[in-house]
């Protein structure tokens, strides 16, 4: 086969295969997790393939026109280089990972056969997404993830979290898509095409127009996707999807197609200083907004969402200083290591029977009852803290080194966007190193009663976190040389000045945190506290629905917990409070925009229920009024209907005669 | 014959038919007035026929064949009849067309059985017309 067929399967058969169990799912239950795996695994193998036939080279390009369209072209199109090819293997093996995860942990679900079709689903088309080559056809596959991520953020649909979970994460991403669409059509009208190598190289020839008005549209559409501030709140929200979900989509995938989409059209951004700046200082404050943010948080998931949202802005803080390949490199290591964290969060969750970092500060021996969980977390979460030689650092110091060279001389980029992502993203190692400390200790270094003891987790759930233990672990030393190859070709590997402070600065936040914790862990077992939710004996997916609906009546609220000996508490003070909500963002949209549009909605509701309607009934009225004088003559004898016709007939004729007669 | 006498005959046949329609209270004399009002139409029919044909030569005999053409329809029309005033007997014990006012407008609240009202409504319902 050739390497464009195997390029089209890659994307085809997780498509068939959520066709597939979509329509079988009720009726041959036997085959929902097979077809649920195999695809899956099988395009991992395809994307393997198409990889090393690409190998770094010239890019693949194909197209073929189905129709025409007007006056821009539509094509379906593949434009596979270096980037394509390795971000589809990692899609691949999270979401062959997921699949089988889920085989466990959604064991006893009812609505499983759905649920791992939307998977199947979303998996193609975060796979058309990477590998389209035109706007129109990466656009259809970006809006199938939105919709696939608002069905599986309110699988749990019986629990009102997860119910305004999903339509926030829809609305705030549709917000995003909006302009990102118009930005579409700009760009393309200038190009001529929405094919990306004919945009690109309008680009190049200086051919676009308004390249700033291009990039800011473009850039809210990847807000909302990558979950950027000022449109990221959906994110630690859709935390109440399942863990599997959060794994694949809020985690690994979906909200690095943002990430992916600026370094696919990196010239258009490069082309606007202006958008550059936009980016930089966009990166900036979501990175240390959301490390303060995930200190406070008590939901272990949400702790995660957090630091994913930073993660996702270490790499737009990459894309703004024009580094695409230290962006990327470092969403296939942070893909690896936050897919395992999720995963390992799972099996937390099912183990302790609650979501509540509280509680399990609380609970003596919880790692020894999870021993895959505790050994792959602790990976992770050094390589989520950037610390040598986990795949993490490598990554890290990639990103920390281009936004050092940036603040030099570069033509790329403005210096100012350098100095903002510099100063940001050294100041997030610390706030990592610390949050990934405290989740560490919170976790597995609880004491008090001793932690339920559920039995054996399933097979299933911890092969797949020993399988990305091993990229966690080894991905960043072992390919940091040879990624220049399928990349840009500009060195990822890390300087001297970036690797001592990014290094030294993580160290020092994790001290930190480990003396407040045992500052603050010697009055723990004497404050009790909160319930541990979920019967024992249910299914994962069972154990965390409950936890996360019972977190809300037993702490106060789904973020936070009133726990007087959390080390975050201690760090970080009186800003505590206010982390532990987000900032306030979501009052402050609550009150800019979700309260003015509910005024007006009850405005328009009175409008029309007392000002409309009352025309209408009005109007209703007389033919009402003639109506009932007419139903009275309605006896039912038959004999009283003849009469009446009897005498019509006889009007008639005798009215017939007059005129004929001509009286 | 003069064509006045069939006329006449039908023209009685046809008030007799219409009166016991209108006036009878047994579904099955209702039938059997109906088939009054048909037969005098029939034989309106046969007497036009003939005194068309002798005045224009119409060989064609329409009006015979129109008249045998109703009493098949009427034939079958009675039959069908009879069976439904059967059913409704069987059904209800009763045959009385007055009492089968199923679909009176909200016949459930049985108002009062007033001939008065019923001429009201006659007069409306001519001022409809």
């Amino acid at each position: 086969m050739t390497t464009t067929t195997l390029a089209v399967l890659v994307p085809l058969l997780p498509f068939l295969g959520a066709a597939a169990g979509l329509l079988l799912g009720r009726t041959a239950p036997g085959f929902v997790r097979p077809l649920a795996v195999v695809p899956a695994l099988a395009s991992l193998v395809l994307a393997v393939l198409v990889a090393v036939r690409q190998g770094g080279g010239q890019a693949i390009d194909a197209a073929t026109e189905l129709t025409p369209t007007g006056s821009v072209p539509i094509e379906l199109a593949l434009h596979i280089d270096g980037f394509a090819a390795l971000v589809a293997i990692l899609v691949g093996v999270v979401a062959s990972c997921v699949q089988i995860y889920s085989t466990g942990y959604l064991r006893d679900d009812p609505r499983y056969p759905s649920y791992a079709a939307l998977v199947s689903l979303f998996t193609s088309a975060m796979l058309l997404v990477v590998y389209s080559g035109d706007l129109i056809v990466l656009l259809v596959g970006w809006e199938i993830m939105g919709i696939c991520s608002y069905f599986l953020v309110g699988h749990y649909w019986e629990t009102p979290e997860a119910r305004a979970a999903s339509i926030k994460a829809f609305l705030v991403t549709k917000l995003g898509d909006v302009p990102f669409l118009i930005g579409l059509f700009a760009l393309a009208t200038d190009a001529g095409s929405f094919r990306i190598t004919k945009v690109l190289g309008t680009v190049a020839s200086g051919g676009l127009h308004h390249p700033t008005l291009v990039a800011l549209l473009l850039l809210a559409g990847v807000a909302g996707k990558s979950a950027q501030f000022p449109l990221h709140t959906w994110l630690p929200d859709a935390m109440a999807g399942p863990t599997p979900v959060s794994a694949l989509i809020h985690a690994a995938t979906m909200v690095a197609a943002g990430v992916y989409f600026i370094a696919r059209l990196l010239p258009v951004f490069e082309a606007s200083q202006a958008a550059m700046v936009v980016l930089a200082v966009m990166a900036a404050v979501t990175m240390v907004g959301s490390g303060l943010a995930a200190l406070a948080q008590d939901d272990i998931k949400r702790v995660l969402a957090y630091s994913t949202i930073g993660q996702l802005g270490y790499m737009t803080g990459a894309l703004a200083v024009g580094d695409r390949g230290a962006a990327v490199f470092h969403l296939l290591s942070h893909g690896a290591f936050k897919a395992l964290l999720f995963l390992a969060a799972g099996v937390i969750i099912h183990a302790a029977g609650t979501n509540s970092l509280a509680a399990m500060s609380r609970m003596r021996g919880l790692r020894d009852r999870v021993p895959d969980a505790y050994w792959t977390m602790t990976v992770a979460l050094l390589a989520l803290a950037a610390i040598p030689p986990f795949s993490g650092f490598f990554s890290k110091e990639s990103v920390l080194a281009a936004e050092h060279a940036a603040t030099g001389h570069t033509q790329l980029a403005p210096v100012a966007a350098g100095w903002i992502t510099l100063v940001a993203g050294l100041l997030t190692a610390v706030l990592t190193a610390a949050y990934a400390m405290r989740l560490w200790l919170l976790a597995f270094r609880g004491r008090g009663a001793e932690a339920p003891d559920h039995g054996r987790q399933p097979l299933t759930m911890t092969v797949v976190l020993w399988v990305l233990a091993v990229p966690s672990l080894a991905l960043g030393g072992l390919a940091y040389r040879s990624l220049p190859d399928w990349f840009d070709g500009r060195d990822l590997t890390p300087t001297l000045t970036t690797s001592v402070l990014g290094t030294g600065l993580a160290l020092v936040g994790g001290i930190l945190t480990y003396a407040a914790w045992r500052h603050t862990t010697a009055v723990a077992a004497r404050v009790p506290l909160g319930a541990v939710a979920a019967h024992p004996e249910g299914g994962a997916g069972l154990v965390e629905a409950e936890a996360i609906a019972g977190h809300a009546p037993a702490y106060g609220g789904v973020a936070s917990a009133p726990d007087l000996t959390d080390p975050g508490r201690l760090l970080l003070g009186p800003l505590y409070r206010h982390a532990a909500v987000g900032f306030h963002v979501d009052a402050v949209y609550a009150a800019l925009f979700v309260r003015p549009v509910q005024a007006g909605a009850s405005l328009v509701r009175f409008l029309d229920r007392e000002v409309v309607e009352t025309y209408v009934r009005g109007a209703g009225a007389l033919p009402r009024l003639l109506g009932a004088a007419v139903r009275r003559a309605q006896t039912g004898n038959v004999q009283t209907y003849v009469s009446a016709l009897l005498a019509g007939t006889v009007v008639l004729a005798v009215a017939a005669l007059l005129v004929a007669t001509g009286v | 014959m003069h064509l006045a006498y069939p006329a006449v005959l039908s023209a009685l046949l046809f008030c007799t038919g219409l009166y016991g329609v209108l006036a009878r209270r047994n579904a099955i004399l209702v039938l059997m007035s109906v088939e009054l009002m048909l037969n005098a139409v029939n034989l309106n029919l046969v007497a036009f026929d003939v005194w068309l044909s002798k005045a224009a030569q119409d060989t064609l005999h329409s009006g015979q064949a129109l008249t045998l053409f109703t009493i098949a329809i009427a034939a079958a029309e009675i039959g069908i009849g009879l069976a439904i005033v059967l059913a409704v007997y069987r059904n209800r014990g009763t045959s009385d067309i007055d009492k089968l006012r199923d679909s009176a407008e909200g016949h459930e609240s049985d108002g009062p059985d007033g001939d008065a009202l019923t001429a009201e409504e006659t007069g409306k319902a001519e001022a409809a017309a």
